[in-house]
């Protein structure tokens, strides 16, 4: 598998998940887990192009697949993805535990919807929870990250 | 000082690295840690005829698996927090059970393995014998049962406290009015998004346990630990990295892994880590909010309280392990923001074969405001008056501060409430708020309140100028989001005329800073933040100090600008304060980066020895902010809600928040918090609901069963501030961290109750519940 455009061997434990392979055995420890039954979305990770939960998984599911985790989003030390950016303007996070499946969802959701209405940003980020923030600041955040990525 | 930087919108500085996911939380660490998992009860009374662990031994990859008889402290019951008086029959568990299991979730078995995988297929092959003993889940049966949750605690009291202002007898005989209420609170859970988690090692060599823990106190963990394992204080460094989510039931002096991580690290000589999963934070890190009140207040015909009585009881749990801070403080709260000349409060605290409560974000207060708020909206609906000219009446007025209650407070004090203007606030709210909506179904709610926030006993802080002009600042107290590391940055900026940028600070890590209490009760922000103040002010006049002799100058003189010590009104004669810096640190060698000019050969401006009597190299100090009392927030929420007639949806139309913290910080990081705090309270009033059934399991220990909100639920939050100054710190500020969540039920309660005409005296609600109230035969 490809994670973040650099391929990996495949996973030698056949039970490992793809949340704990990527956390553990690459050391990208920037996908969180929250419940590990595939309710909080803070393991969301892009599979192929689209979020997915890395919880429900296997590592070996992913094998010849292309998985993006919140590392790669960005370039190291580079400016923010537009949706970085925009979460960061508009404290679209406190703790940040939940924050890196936020971003990877709303990545997707701005990948399908460009500009989308008030109720495609709540459907589309109606699959992560969020304890600190209460949602209005990532209303905002999401908001903001459209119009980031038009310029 | 120059307030460049206090209360202004300062984007966070923690932001860039956890959206990068370079977050650095417990379960990140590994270094080669073997992974551990709890065995727990599936009981909520059992007793323990037998354990049989040999299975789980025998299996490949295991290392160790530790029963209580295996533990040097296995027989010590783990410690009260806080200790009280009244608290006349505490109890505390055992770090793992070995002769009754008290609610389902308690630890009787910990495993070590060389993965985690491995630890749970082992957990799986311990064989604990249990008899069942009868259970006691509801709070008022548990008040009457002939059934024990401890043997030795009759009638399941831990404890009692009655506290009594004027004479409430006398007064509800004489009041033109009198109502009784009988009012529910359930227990709720804090489910941050992090579960809990430790890793611990252990450095013969250097004799040094070092402990990452998602704890809301390290400093305490620090403390205990020591004590238990017989190490000096000196030997341990406990860690809260970043941290997922706290709001409260992350500080807890121990839960089991808090000692048998370290002690494993320390017994195997490897680093050991324990990661939670969701199903166990349910049942094993503590609930809070389960409270049944009996309220009788009298009042006269304009609607003002003239004497109140409130008797409840409040759910512990098994345990009592913090104490009856909870009800306490709910006894405390219950007057909020009104005159209540006669107040009568008792409590019973009483065990319970649950998980054991303690403070939840709110921690007692949102309990107290319901109490109180439904009490004004009885009152108003008995006499037909408007609910919000009852409240106007009862308001306790600008010019009455200090006011003191009469009644005790957390800390052991009494209550005083320092400043504030509730009308202002109750008149704003309803400005905001606005017409009401066309419809059906539509109901108004409101609820002013107030919030003690700020306990002390202190915190302190240690800034430091390096030679390079940044600054950085350490805390003993951890973070969980509250942007601590921006708004101390603020503080810190402001006194020494640096860029906020040019500021660091570290906070809950005991090799930094050894000295603090914990993160909770809205307080940090107050003494933390004072305590930065502080440290910050002693390092700005050390720097004049030592400026004065290079310039020639007084210290009275000059001022810290721009990064730069310099004369007041000739801003050219100035040094920079990297510069001063090396000038406090007297050297025979130089490091590079300037500190040549700090050498012995470089002239001094004075003589004399380099460091004269009493001073200290390098520039820096260590200060401390201590408390005289709480000080007192406030604020006022109003919504207008619809409620489905046949669905039972709630749909929130509209939702405005006033809130008085005194001086604001950084107004996004308090709006954060209210809007944080808000949805809480919106799913602890209508979604959240732990679930027990009669034999004490928690039926919906699950994120798909547990429902907290989504986005979908949470409407946007109009907020607007006022600031009246406290006059009990220097900085003037209150703590605001709970606020968003304090009113929450009060207000959806009332404007339920007007949507669909049906009485509403528990918490929480649900479409289910609200079903059955109006269904129900009257």
């Amino acid at each position: 598998m490809k994670v973040n455009g650099v391929p990996h061997p495949a996973p030698v434990d056949p039970r490992r998940l793809l949340s704990d392979h990527l956390r553990h055995d690459l050391g990208l420890t920037g996908t969180h887990v929250g419940c590990e039954h595939g309710v909080c979305g803070c393991c969301t990770v892009l599979f192929d192009g689209a979020p997915i939960r890395s919880c429900l998984i296997l590592a070996v599911q992913a094998e010849g697949h292309e998985v993006m985790t919140i590392e790669g989003l960005a370039v190291p030390d580079g400016p923010l993805h537009p949706v970085q950016q925009a979460f960061h303007e508009c404290h679209g996070l406190q703790c940040g535990f939940c924050t890196p499946g936020f971003v990877l969802s709303v990545v997707g959701l701005l990948a399908e919807h460009p500009h989308p209405t008030p109720e495609q940003v709540d459907e589309g980020i109606s699959g992560n929870l969020c304890r600190c923030t209460g949602y209005a600041s990532i209303r905002r955040a999401v908001a903001r990250a459209a119009e980031l990525s038009k310029q | 000082m120059t307030t460049r930087w206090f209360g202004a919108r300062v984007q966070r500085v923690e932001d860039d690295r956890l959206l990068r996911g370079k977050g650095h939380f417990t379960d990140d660490i590994s270094e080669g840690a073997l992974e551990s998992v709890l065995v727990r009860s599936p009981f909520a009374h059992a007793r323990i005829k037998s354990i049989d662990v040999s299975a789980a031994r025998a299996l490949p990859g295991v290392v160790a698996v530790y029963l209580s008889a295996d533990l040097p402290f296995g027989s010590t019951d783990l410690p009260i927090l806080i200790p009280h008086p009244n608290l006349t029959h505490g109890r505390t568990q055992r770090c793992l059970a070995s002769t009754v299991v008290r609610y389902v979730g308690e630890a009787v078995a910990f495993v070590v393995a060389e993965n985690r995988y491995i630890a749970e297929d082992a957990a799986d092959l311990v064989e604990v014998d249990y008899e069942p003993l009868p259970v006691v889940i509801t709070p008022e049966v548990s008040a009457a049962t002939q059934h024990l949750v401890h043997d030795d605690v009759p009638g399941n009291v831990a404890a009692e406290m009655l506290q009594e202002v004027g004479d409430v007898k006398a007064a509800l005989a004489k009041a033109p009015h009198r109502k009784q209420l009988r009012l529910r609170f359930e227990r709720g859970a804090a489910a941050p998004m992090e579960g809990r988690a430790v890793w611990a090692r252990w450095s013969e060599s250097e004799y040094r346990l070092t402990v990452y823990d998602s704890t809301q106190s390290p400093t305490s963990i620090r403390g205990g630990l020591a004590v238990l394992f017989g190490l000096p204080e000196s030997s341990v460094d406990v860690i809260a990295p970043d941290v997922g989510g706290g709001f409260g039931p992350k500080i807890m002096l121990f839960y089991p892994d808090e000692l048998l991580v370290p002690f494993a690290a320390m017994r195997l000589g490897r680093p050991v880590k324990w990661t939670e999963d969701r199903q166990e934070h349910f049942v094993a890190v503590n609930h809070e909010r389960g409270q049944v009140h009996e309220v009788e207040v009298g009042f006269d015909g304009d609607g003002r309280v003239l004497s109140l009585s409130d008797d409840f009881i409040h759910d512990a749990g098994a345990y009592t392990p913090y104490g009856i801070i909870l009800p306490i403080i709910t006894a405390a709260q219950v007057p909020g923001p009104y005159r209540v000349p006669n107040y009568r409060v008792r409590f019973r605290d009483v065990y319970t074969n649950a998980t054991p409560t303690s403070p939840y974000r709110g921690a007692g207060r949102p309990h107290a405001c319901f109490v109180m708020e439904r009490t004004l909206d009885a009152i108003a609906a008995e006499l037909g008056l408007d609910r919000v000219e009852v409240r106007r009446r009862n308001l306790i007025q600008p010019d009455e501060f200090p006011y003191d209650l009469g009644v005790a407070w957390q800390d052991g004090n009494r209550v005083v409430y320092d400043s504030g203007n509730y009308p202002a606030l109750l008149a704003r709210a309803l400005e905001m708020l606005g017409p009401r909506p066309a419809g059906d179904h539509v109901g108004m709610g409101l609820s002013p309140y107030v919030e003690g926030t700020g306990v002390g006993p202190y915190e302190g802080a240690h800034v430091q100028v390096l030679v390079s002009g940044k600054v950085v600042a350490a805390t003993g107290i951890p973070n969980q989001g509250q942007a601590h590391a921006t708004v101390w940055a603020q503080i810190v900026a402001d006194q020494l005329g640096v860029d906020v940028a040019d500021v660091e600070v570290t906070s809950g890590d005991t090799r930094k800073f050894k000295w603090g209490v914990g993160t909770f009760a809205s307080r940090s922000a107050v003494v933390a933040g004072n305590a930065m103040a502080v440290a910050a002010g002693m390092v700005a006049e050390k720097a004049k100090h030592i400026a004065a002799d290079h310039l020639e100058a007084n210290p009275a003189d000059l001022e810290l600008v721009d990064g730069r010590v310099r004369v007041k009104g000739s801003p050219e004669r100035g040094i920079p304060l990297a510069a001063v810096a090396v000038l406090a640190n007297p050297m025979r060698y130089a490091f590079g980066g300037g500190t040549e000019a700090a050498t012995q050969f470089t002239p001094r401006p004075r003589p004399g020895p380099p460091l004269a009597d009493g001073e200290q190299p390098g520039l820096e100090a260590t200060g401390y902010y201590s408390p005289t009392g709480s000080t007192w927030a406030a604020g006022c929420h109003a919504a207008y809600v619809r409620v489905d007639p046949k669905t039972f949806r709630l749909e929130i139309l509209k939702y405005v928040v006033v809130h008085d913290c005194g001086r604001l910080i950084n107004p996004m990081v308090v709006e954060g918090q209210i809007e944080g705090g808000v949805a809480q309270g919106i799913g602890g009033a209508f979604y959240e609901r732990l679930a027990y059934d009669a034999d004490g399991q928690l039926r919906n220990a699950s994120f798909m069963e547990f429902l907290m909100p989504y986005a979908t639920e949470i409407p946007p939050i109009e907020i607007d501030h006022i600031e009246t100054p406290s006059p009990l710190n220097p900085l003037g500020i209150k703590g605001a961290g709970e606020a968003g969540v304090i009113p929450v039920g009060a207000v959806l309660a009332a404007a339920i109750e007007e949507a669909l005409g049906v009485p509403i005296t528990e918490m929480p609600l649900s479409p289910l519940k609200l079903y059955e109230l109006v269904t129900r035969p009257s």
